[in-house]
């Protein structure tokens, strides 16, 4: 299916932004809002209990944060926040388009 | 993946909130699930981007789990008597004009105990920003009726359900004069920082309600589930219109919650009018109160 999607226009100058999510593990409460609205789904809640006795999320997709800051805005605890990282892959992970009669 | 695991980031990255919290008083009392922590954050993130100097933004709370948020915060707060957070700004932005004064609480203290203070600050104009944290409830007390309580949900004093008709509070605001009215879940993060920011640079009676869950009470009563069930509530049923009727804005229980901005407009202000006329009938005899205060001194 992901040889339909569309390609941006600028595809081949915009590199995406690429984060990489700390979590402050002490902090978090456990309350699941980051797990649970992080677009690129990269949270998951931790088997591990933290030094409360709560669920800290954890990272399960390395490489796909895209810093979109989500999570560190709606997490009520101030617990985890994202950084970009200087080495972003160029945008040429984007699927190319290989749609028949159209010039790539 | 956490910051103790990498020792090296732990030295060099700290969270971005770092400089505005008091971090002798991290972790906050809030409970997991509860919304204020998320609209402390968007508080933040607005006056971090609207490039106000911090040493002139003075946070007011009152009593109660929102009125918390002046001690947390590093500006300058004030923690004041139940309901009485308006009527402390009034004084400090009265005394002390060149001051952005906000006035950062719950619902039971600005519009329960508070209500007269607020119905009359929006009349008066005053140059406040209320950020109002709503969660239907008096949380801090264990789950009392409240203003804001919609019909037919439980609460600690009402366990056969409400029979009082809650405020739409949005209505109540602009019907009393606010200049700027609007109104925000704790899900929508961007808009509300935005909407913060955007209130900052107005001028007047500014007023952000925020609804936010209160997992331990109010939804725990009503058995709705937890924080993050609320949030998708939120997520299903928040309907954005800006520049909507207020008088629409009323929430039932599990009922649309309506979003936007729903007032945006200019009226002159308190300090304006009061300058204006003691300046038309005393003329040069009449002193307006210097932008840094100082009359009380003894000068």
């Amino acid at each position: 299916m992901s040889t339909f999607w569309r390609r941006p226009l600028d595809a081949d100058r915009v590199r995406p932004p690429h984060g990489e999510v700390l979590i402050l593990a002490d902090r978090c409460k456990g309350c699941e809002f980051c797990v649970e609205f992080c677009p690129k789904d990269v949270l998951a809640m931790s088997k591990d209990f933290n030094r409360k006795g709560y669920h800290p999320p954890e990272v399960v997709k390395s490489g796909v944060c895209m810093a979109c800051n989500l999570c560190e805005t709606i997490c009520p605890e101030f617990a985890i926040f994202t950084t970009t990282t200087p080495e972003s892959p160029p945008a040429a992970a984007l699927p190319a388009p290989v749609l028949e009669g159209v010039a790539p | 993946m956490t910051v103790e695991a990498r020792p090296d980031y732990a030295e060099t990255v700290e969270h971005p909130m770092t400089p505005f919290l008091r971090m002798d008083r991290i972790p906050h009392v809030w409970c997991p699930g509860c919304g204020i922590g998320t609209v402390v954050r968007c508080f933040a993130s607005a006056l971090e981007k609207s490039g106000i100097d911090l040493d002139k933004v003075s946070v007011v709370s009152g009593i109660g789990c929102a009125g918390r948020t002046a001690g947390y915060l590093k500006l300058d707060g004030f923690h004041t008597a139940h309901g009485r957070a308006i009527p402390f700004a009034t004084g400090l932005k009265l005394g002390r004009p060149e001051l952005t004064v906000t006035v950062l609480s719950g619902d039971g203290d600005l519009v329960g105990i508070g209500g007269n203070h607020f119905i009359h600050a929006a009349r008066r104009n005053l140059d406040l920003l209320v950020v109002l944290i709503n969660n239907f409830t008096y949380g801090m007390t264990g789950g009392q009726n409240g203003p804001t309580t919609p019909l037919s949900a439980r609460s600690s004093t009402m366990p056969f359900g409400n029979f009082e008709t809650p405020f739409n509070l949005p209505h109540l605001a602009a019907s009393s004069g606010a200049p700027y009215v609007a109104r925000w879940t704790s899900l929508h993060v961007r808009r509300l920082t935005w909407s913060i920011e955007e209130a900052l640079e107005r001028k007047g009676f500014r007023f952000i309600e925020v609804v936010a869950p209160c997992p331990v009470l109010y939804l725990r009563l009503n058995k709705l589930g937890d924080g993050v069930q609320r949030m998708r509530y939120y997520h299903d049923e928040a309907e954005i219109r800006n520049g909507a009727d207020p008088g629409d804005a009323a929430i039932d229980f599990q009922g649309k919650i309506l979003c936007g901005v729903f007032v945006d407009e200019e009226r002159p202000t308190y300090q304006e009018l009061m300058d204006e006329h003691y300046g038309n009938v005393l003329g040069d005899d009449y002193v307006p109160m210097p932008l840094e205060g100082g009359m009380l001194g003894g000068g």
